[in-house]
Order: C-alpha cells, then sequence, then structure tokens
C-alpha cells in the first residue's frame, strides 16, 4: 500500500482495514458477501475503494453497487452498509496511548 | 478496536530516487504477518491530521518496523515522510492492518509474487519470509518495474535469486539494461510461462490498479484459480 493522496482509479477493500478497524473487533477485510444486486461473492477486500474524501466508498467489483460507506470525522466515525440504509455513527475513542 | 502507538523512526534508506524505505521503533508492537500494513497518523502544530496506510517491508521483528513510502508528487504527507521527517522524530501508528493480503511461511506450495514497481514491499515481507523459513518451496518474485533505477532492494533482490529456491525476474517497462533478452514492455501471458503450476501456488499480486487489474487478469487466463489469488491496489 502507499499513499493515497492523488489517485484518478479505485483502491480495494484493503484500504478499510484501519478505517473500519476502530468500530470491529475482528479484522474486517475477511469478511465475505455476496452482492444483492449481480450475486457476486467477494471479500471486503476486494470491494473497490473510491476515495479518500467526502469519505470511502466500497463498491462490487462486478456491478460497482455500493457495498458500503466510511466517512470518518475527528469525533465520530459514520458508517453506511449498502446503497440506502442510512448510516451509523459511531463514538471514535480518544487517542489512546 | 485498536489504539495508536508512538513510532520513532530511527533509520531511512533510499531505494529509488522517490523510494524510501523508513525503520520504526513501536514500543509494545504485537508483531504482524507478511503483507500486512499500518495506517500512519501525523498530526500538525494546528490539530489538523492525515492518515495514511503504508505497507511493511519485513516480517515481525520485536520492536523494529520497516515500511515503505513512495513519495507521491504533490502528495501531503509522502514526501514529508520520504524525506522531511527527522531521524529521532515520532508519528503515530495503528496495526498491524489486514488480515486477507496476508501469508505465513507455514503454509504449504509454491509462492507467485507479482508486483508493480513499490508494489514490491509487502511482498518483500513474504521474500524475506520465504528464506528465512526452513522450507524449500519454491518463491517467484515477477517484478514490473520501469527501469534499472527504480528497483527496490535490488542487492538483497540479487542475493536472494542466488537462495536455490528463490526466483526473481524483473520485467522492465520502460528501459532495459544492456543484454536483456525480454523485449521492454508490461507484463504479458508471455511472462507467465515456466511459473509453478497453479494447481496449488498461492499468488499475490500489489501495485498499481492499472497493474493489478492486468496482472490478475493474465493469471486468471493462465489457469490460476480466483481463490488462491489475492490482490491489493495502491491507486
Amino acid at each position: 500500500m502507499n499513499e493515497h493522496d492523488e489517485h484518478p482509479l479505485h483502491l480495494d477493500g484493503n484500504a478499510l482495514a484501519g478505517p473500519l478497524g476502530e468500530v470491529f473487533l475482528v479484522d474486517p477485510t475477511t469478511a465475505w458477501r455476496r452482492c444483492p444486486s449481480c450475486l457476486r461473492p467477494s471479500t471486503l477486500a476486494e470491494l473497490h475503494v473510491y476515495g479518500p474524501e467526502p469519505g470511502l466508498t466500497a463498491r462490487c467489483p462486478g456491478c460497482a453497487a455500493v457495498a458500503l460507506r466510511v466517512v470518518t470525522q475527528p469525533g465520530h466515525l459514520w458508517l453506511q452498509l449498502g446503497g440506502g440504509a442510512g448510516a451509523f455513527r459511531f463514538s471514535r475513542p480518544r487517542i489512546m496511548p | 478496536m485498536r489504539g495508536w502507538r508512538r513510532a520513532r523512526l530511527t533509520g531511512r534508506t533510499k531505494q529509488t530516487a522517490t523510494g524510501r524505505t523508513l525503520v520504526f521503533e513501536v514500543p509494545r508492537w504485537p508483531g504482524h504477518r507478511p503483507g500486512q500494513h499500518v495506517d500512519v497518523r501525523l498530526t500538525a502544530a494546528d490539530g489538523y491530521q492525515a492518515v495514511r496506510s503504508y505497507s511493511l517491508a519485513a516480517p515481525a521483528d520485536g520492536e523494529r518496523v520497516e515500511l515503505g513510502v513512495q513519495a507521491a508528487p504533490g502528495g501531503e504527507v509522502s514526501p514529508y515522510l520520504a524525506d522531511d521527517l527527522p531521524v529521532g522524530a515520532e508519528v503515530e501508528v495503528t496495526g498491524p492492518l489486514g488480515g486477507w493480503f496476508v501469508w505465513t511461511p507455514q503454509e504449504a506450495g509454491p509462492l507467485l509474487l507479482l508486483a508493480g514497481g513499490s508494489g514490491i514491499v509487502p511482498l518483500m515481507a513474504m521474500v524475506r519470509a520465504r528464506l528465512a523459513s526452513p522450507s524449500d518451496e519454491p518463491c517467484t518474485l515477477l517484478h514490473s518495474v520501469r527501469s534499472p533505477d527504480d528497483v527496490w532492494y535490488a542487492a538483497e533482490l540479487d542475493a536472494a535469486a542466488a537462495a536455490r529456491h528463490v526466483r526473481v525476474r524483473h520485467l522492465w517497462t520502460r528501459a532495459a539494461p544492456e543484454g536483456a533478452a525480454r523485449p521492454v514492455g508490461r507484463l504479458t501471458g508471455a511472462d507467465l510461462r515456466d511459473l509453478p503450476p497453479p494447481a496449488d501456488c498461492r499468488c499475490f499480486v500489489c501495485g498499481p490498479t492499472g497493474f493489478v487489474e492486468h496482472a490478475g487478469d493474465l493469471l486468471l487466463a493462465a489457469g490460476y484459480a480466483p481463490g488462491r489469488i489475492r490482490t491489493e491496489r495502491f491507486g
């Protein structure tokens, strides 16, 4: 992996390990799903990820349907699963040693 | 849920004109597996924070953590890490991150590694882990890279290629050294000949998005099973 500063193309779900790791107890990148739109199976690591601003959007590698969005703010992390399901707002932990 | 740890820069090695490896000392680092990465967080005096992901370049080694940093032109973080962060200064890291793009030397079977440019970094951790393990399962690294000036770990890869079970092949995309047999150009199906047979081989591909998509397609066409190919894109 390397810097995401100016990338014309997508990344993949490996890049979500850090952001989602703030709110998941287990590594999220090995989680498996089947796209409800095109039925393609994939792990979270295999999703195509666009961003980083205004947030990270993960899409099915087969049909580009939105699988999740994650937006990190100083005090909160917003997580939306699927395309139109509303977003969960998690409180982010303060800096820990 | 994880926390951030302080990481002190203890050394920096110039790999290419814009590529650096940075060694940090991270107290209480829990260890990691080849292929994993960390997120690095920088905090400015006014509180502004920037977080970027960098791959771990070496197998676990106590509190010593080696990262590969490719300076992106005009980038906000990578040029600073590559050349300006003073040795002795601290950043924050969280990790190890990622459980999917990982490999451990205990796994049986040949290893096929395809690197595009600085995508070599996480794969180097795998090569080093393979060299350090007693197993003599074959390990093949195909490194697609612009020119000899753009090769990371050149001397170490030359030395690795002398090991009986490790093969390293550079695929020059713009300029080849004199006498190179392969024509200059991007990875093709012909480059995948005489590789470990697909049956029990594990494949890891890392590089720019275009390279990863292209290499993945070629591996599938060559008969490697989708379930045995793991990819990581960095844009």
